[in-house]
């Protein structure tokens, strides 16, 4: 058995759960779609909205700073990713690591001091 | 081992199948939903090879982030996307040739290690036994060290979409009433209340 092997074993259980979601799932909507009493009528996927017919579309324009805070939260998120194998690896890679990794965080740390001067973290 | 390759089969139909649909879909928020599902399957995919940091990053990144970021470009852009289908055919042929390059590639890369198995001893750095080194130590012995110029140039990435997102969406909106906390807390009884003496019968 080589080592991706015992690795694979080691992700079997969550295979065997994905398997059980997926059928258990399945048997559920399956089951209600047969079981139950269908009475399609158009009225029933009609969008209700307090009694008269919806105004306009549901899906309305979103505000463009939510998108900033989604793209700042992915920036952060990835710096984070970053440091988990440096943090596991930091024995072996030592000094050297260490402060290349304190590099990266500067950098990082700069566009942080940006955004918080810029206004960019605050809501209005 | 059977299951490895029968759960490789079950990865790449659907995550083939989803790509598929992520094209061919109407709505285009359920073509953001078929890719959640198929970066779900390339993780899976990432697992069985071996590379469980990549398939972890995959689920936390790319799921977690990345598809709310498209799901809010889906929302935020006023595209009449019926109207947006209307030429789809005709970027066919040049989809068709951009796959082509990539299968060639791919084709390139595995027939070299399937013709002659031992270039793949000679690769620079080749991944330990998962059993000795773990992936994610694997993976941070070599990044922080060996490619420590590709890793500073991934910050400078981050630095430059930081900045250039703050430049492209900040906007000051002029008449906004903020809550100045610093105000609220430095204000005394004398610079806010004043007494005034009135006189009967006369008013303020």
């Amino acid at each position: 058995m080589t080592g991706v092997d015992t690795l694979l074993s080691e992700y079997l259980p969550i295979l065997i759960f994905l398997g059980v979601a997926i059928g258990l799932a399945s048997v559920i909507v399956i089951a209600s779609f047969i079981a139950a009493r269908q009475k399609p009528d158009s009225e029933k996927l009609s969008p209700y909205e307090c009694g008269f017919e919806p105004f306009g579309d549901s899906r309305t324009q979103f505000d463009v700073r939510f998108y900033l805070v989604a793209i700042l939260f992915i920036i952060f998120d990835l710096e984070v990713a970053f440091l988990f194998p440096w943090a596991v690896s930091l024995a072996e890679i030592g000094t050297f690591g260490f402060w290349s990794m304190m590099i990266f965080l500067g950098i990082l740390t700069i566009g942080f001091v940006y955004e918080w001067k810029k206004g960019a973290l605050e809501w209005e | 081992m059977i299951l490895p390759a029968l759960a490789f089969y079950l990865f790449a139909t659907i995550t083939v199948a989803c790509g598929v649909m992520v094209i061919a879909s109407r709505n285009p928020v359920h073509s953001v939903l078929f890719l959640i599902l198929a970066f779900f399957n390339s993780a899976g995919l990432f697992v069985l090879l071996g590379a469980e940091f990549l398939a972890m990053i995959l689920v936390i990144v790319y799921v977690g982030a990345v598809a709310v970021l498209f799901m809010f470009v889906v929302m935020m852009l006023d595209i009449n996307f019926v109207e947006l289908r209307q030429g789809f055919l005709q970027y066919l042929p040049i989809g068709l040739l951009v796959s082509f390059i990539l299968l060639v590639e791919i084709l390139m890369v595995v027939g070299a290690w399937v013709i002659a198995p031992e270039t793949a001893a000679v690769a620079a750095a080749p991944t330990p036994d998962p059993a000795l080194r773990s992936n994610v130590a694997a993976l941070g012995d070599l990044v922080y060290t060996r490619y420590v110029y590709l890793f500073q140039a991934a910050g400078m990435i981050l630095l430059v979409a930081m900045i250039g997102a703050i430049v492209l969406t900040l906007r000051s909106r002029p008449g906004v009433r903020r809550q100045r906390i610093a105000d609220q807390v430095s204000r005394t009884r004398d610079s806010s209340v004043e007494i005034k003496k009135v006189q009967p019968g006369q008013g303020v």
